[in-house]
């Protein structure tokens, strides 16, 4: 039984963990090498039960698709899914996700990836007309809810979730991610200590592009769950991070809340800090907090978010897990430990330690815009 | 029919007096309002009848010589005909009327607070010292936008596209429940709106008017309009921070009021506005609001006369179908609903209501905030619960049920001295506070109670943010509606179920 569904009747996931991030802000790919350097390095952050990756970049040829990365229980819930796929989706390809079957990573679902785009004619018209965005999430949540034995564990256009159970060095030479290339990387080794063996419950959760890689115990779960529950977001996994990815599509994408703002949200400035502002800025954080009071994630906390314009990393409001930050040129480093930023980059420009809920954003630079002589340089 | 000579009905407690101890100041005499004590000649004489128990006398004998016991002598003991009946019926014999009590009840019905258990973290998250992080209990009640709207200033900042819909801002989610200039003394509203102005939260003046010496406190007054109207004119809406439509009481749900002309002085006459000597009658209807739509013509006459720039309560009974209620209420326009529950207290109701009819504040909140947030919305208004509030910890697991701010009426009165006789309907109040006799309301110095009023609360709000902390959580809003972090005990399924929350080991 590879449970990729959460079936220990627990309410939520409690887990502790160690998190990386990679981004390199002109959007040159690398592989996936260093990321797994840098996660190994924080072997002891985790207890073999859980360890991933996501990767932003990685299908550049497919960029217009929703990548969907399925894992299944046996092929009975396999045919069940794509018989789905087939009436709502067109399915431009469909292939095993490449595995390398090693000793320490050898029992595993089956692993399959879908390159789609929704139906312009789908039978869901007949009932509301949901943007292709709001249709793929709605679709990930039906087959991860309803559809027993199968689970969407990565939805966005061209990047990708490779997760698993096992220690992240462990899941990275399962997926051979040094064949894999992206301009963004982020990666999670995670101690869980009430859901052991679970594929679905492995990091990083990602929803459409986002994806996220959490280190923390939400302490404010309940009310995060039901207040995600109003906007009709069904929390099949009952982990922390799904909170977090739900909470960050709604702001976001959703209610159209700059990124910082959403920040803002998810580590609230404290009322005594709010009270110092300039009157409009007081006006505006007084209102944050009033509207999204029951957004706000409480408890320790350290993430990593990555979205295609970027990455924001993130600890809680009284900075109660690690988080350590280095750049070096174009790379930015994130981290929870400042060694595992050193074994990949042994001289950074600067290595910092973020603030108490102060969100570190950094944000992809247009390459659209470089000459071509910049380009040369960079290269 | 002639009143007999005699009653049934023996004395429940016996004034016995040390006459040893006793020096015979007579101060019991004084402060006795039920006239229990009289001076014999030589030694003080307590007629066991009219005692009460309300604990004034020997909380101000100077030698401790007062005693207080429940009445040995006993009744034939019957599991099924117990005193309560027997006693109720000899009374109702002899006067022929409905048998009328202050307090909420005092049957000992299930308390689901006492079954609910709450959480603390260990290991996996740390707890939270209140000590050395702030500890946030600030609390606005008062309709939410479901998003933020956003406009960009010059410098591409983001500022608020619409200003938010008006608010009550709370230091701490405490108010203090209605209870009006009539039902209790003046200086009893005076000592808790001298302790609501100086904790940053609000007082209710219930629904007798505003008198001229609370004025002042509009700042941390809501101010109430009810089936009487009494003293409701645009000044007194324009006076606090907030209106609220009373359309029930948790002690007396569908039931009005009624205050006795002999209470009605010239004082209360001017703040009521009627006549003195008149009975002050609170219809059971209120005779504009006989549906859901003449609510909502309330609510926005209302509005027009405050000019929108104050939030509109609703306070109503917690009755069986309380989830469906209150949903309506909220789609009428109000911005608060205050729900009171069966346990609730009063200045006067019908026995036979108030030990039958409603249901636990417990159980209509879990129903409540379950029915606004699947119907998309909890956001529109805030949600007050009252209803026996005992200590901090029903605070918090009214507030982990969804409410938004706790209202507390009993618990301040017992601060003020009270000991739950349950005679307030009788004007006699030994403590100053459900009376107008001037010789008894004197007595309740309202900078001294005020200050207690402000030690419990602030002990309340401490206790508050140590579970907080304890809780791993710096924000009340995130224990706000978090069923997560409870758990019941000794409760049926049917009970978790409606609760929404798990059994303890779950």
């Amino acid at each position: 039984m590879l449970r990729l569904k959460n079936n220990f009747s627990i309410e939520h996931d409690i887990a502790g963990c160690g998190l990386c991030g990679i981004i390199n802000i002109r959007k040159i790919r690398t592989n996936g090498e260093d990321i797994k350097k840098a996660i190994a390095l924080e072997h002891d952050r985790g207890n073999g039960l859980g360890g991933g990756f996501a990767v932003y970049g990685c299908y550049p040829e497919y960029a217009d698709l929703y990548a969907f990365h399925v894992m299944y229980d046996d092929l009975a819930a396999k045919h069940d899914t794509e018989e789905y796929f087939k009436n709502n989706f067109i399915i431009e390809k469909q292939e095993s996700i490449p595995v390398f079957k090693t000793s320490k990573i050898n029992d595993h679902p089956i692993l399959h990836r879908y390159f789609l785009k929704p139906k312009s004619d789908r039978e869901d018209r007949l009932l509301h007309d949901l943007g292709d965005d709001d249709f793929v999430v709605s679709s990930v949540m039906l087959i991860n809810s309803e559809y027993d034995g199968a689970y969407v564990f990565s939805s966005g256009k061209n990047m990708g979730a490779f997760k698993g159970v096992g220690y992240p060095e462990d899941i990275a030479d399962f997926y051979m991610l040094d064949n894999v290339e992206g301009y963004m990387w982020t990666a999670h080794n995670r101690f869980p200590t009430n859901t052991p063996g679970w594929w679905g419950g492995a990091h990083p959760f990602t929803l459409l592009d986002w994806s996220i890689v959490h280190n923390g115990e939400i302490s404010s779960y309940g009310i995060n769950k039901r207040y995600l529950e109003m906007f009709k977001y069904n929390l099949a996994l009952k982990t922390d991070t799904e909170v977090i990815a739900y909470i960050l599509d709604l702001l976001i994408r959703k209610h159209g809340l700059p990124v910082e703002l959403a920040m803002n949200v998810l580590a609230a400035p404290f009322y005594q800090t709010i009270e110092k502002m300039e009157p409009k800025q007081k006006e505006l954080y007084t209102a944050l907090r009033q509207i999204y009071g029951s957004a706000l994630l409480n408890g320790p906390f350290a993430i990593i978010f990555g979205y295609p314009d970027g990455m924001i990393a993130l600890n809680d409001r009284i900075k109660l897990r690690p988080l350590v930050a280095g750049t070096k040129g174009d790379f930015t480093y994130i981290a929870s430990e400042e060694s595992s930023i050193r074994e990949i980059c042994s001289s950074p420009d600067i290595v910092w330690s973020p603030k108490a809920g102060e969100p570190i954003i950094i944000k992809t630079i247009n390459t659209e815009n470089i000459s071509q002589k910049q380009r040369l340089i960079i290269s | 029919m002639t009143k007999s000579s005699f009653t049934n009905i023996q004395s429940e407690y016996l004034a016995v007096i040390d006459h040893a101890k006793c020096v015979r100041c007579k101060r019991c005499i004084q402060n006795c309002g039920w006239g229990t004590y009289s001076f014999g000649g030589d030694k003080i004489i307590a007629d066991h009848s009219k005692c009460v128990a309300c604990g004034r006398c020997y909380t101000y004998c100077p030698e401790g010589a007062i005693s207080i016991l429940k009445n040995p002598t006993v009744m034939r003991e019957n599991g099924n005909w117990q005193d309560y009946h027997i006693k109720n019926i000899w009374r109702q014999s002899e006067t022929g009327g409905i048998a009328i009590s202050g307090m909420g009840t005092p049957l000992k019905y299930k308390k689901y607070f006492d079954h609910i258990l709450l959480d603390a973290c260990q290991v996996t998250n740390p707890p939270i010292d209140p000590l050395r992080e702030p500890m946030e209990l600030k609390t606005f009640l008062g309709k939410k936008p479901s998003k933020l709207e956003l406009d960009f200033n010059e410098d591409d900042q983001p500022v608020l596209k619409n200003p938010m819909p008006p608010q009550i801002e709370l230091a701490t989610p405490f108010i203090f429940a209605p209870m009006s200039y009539g039902s209790i003394s003046l200086n009893a509203q005076k000592a808790m709106a001298l302790a609501a102005r100086a904790l940053g939260i609000v007082m209710n003046i219930g629904e007798g008017g505003l008198h001229d010496e609370l004025v002042p406190f509009g700042k941390n007054i809501i101010v109430q309009v009810a089936s009487g109207r009494f003293g409701v004119n645009r000044d007194y809406l324009n006076s606090g921070v907030a209106v609220e439509i009373k359309i029930g009481q948790g002690a007396k749900p569908g039931i009005g009021g009624h205050l006795p002309g002999e209470k009605i002085g010239a004082d209360i006459s001017r703040t009521r506005m009627i006549p003195a000597g008149t009975d002050a009658i609170s219809p059971a209807p209120h005779h504009d609001i006989y549906s859901i739509e003449d609510l909502r013509q309330l609510i926005y006459a209302i509005k027009e006369a405050i000019n929108y720039e104050k939030p509109v309560s609703v306070k109503v009974a917690a009755v069986h179908n309380i989830a469906a209620i209150v949903s309506g209420i909220v789609r009428a326009g109000a911005d608060i609903v205050y729900i009171d529950g069966f346990t609730g207290g009063t200045g006067a109701a019908p026995i036979i209501i108030r030990d039958n009819v409603g249901i636990p504040i417990e159980i209509a909140l879990a129903q409540v905030d379950q029915r606004l947030r699947e119907e998309g919305i909890r956001n529109e208004a805030s949600l007050v619960a009252a209803g026996s509030i005992r200590s901090s910890a029903d605070a918090v697991k009214a507030i982990a049920l969804g409410a938004d701010a706790v209202a507390i009426g009993t618990a301040a009165l017992v601060v003020m001295g009270c000991h739950i006789c349950g005679k307030c309907h009788t004007g006699n109040c030994s403590w100053g506070i459900t009376t107008q006799r001037p010789e008894l309301t004197r007595r309740l110095d309202p900078e001294e109670y005020g200050e207690k009023l402000y030690n419990l609360i602030n002990a309340w709000s401490h206790e508050m943010k140590d579970i907080l902390g304890a809780m791993g959580v710096n924000s009340i809003e995130s224990l706000r509606g978090s069923k997560e972090r409870l758990r019941g005990i000794e409760l049926t399924d049917s009970e978790l179920k409606v609760l929404g929350i798990k059994h303890a080991g779950m």
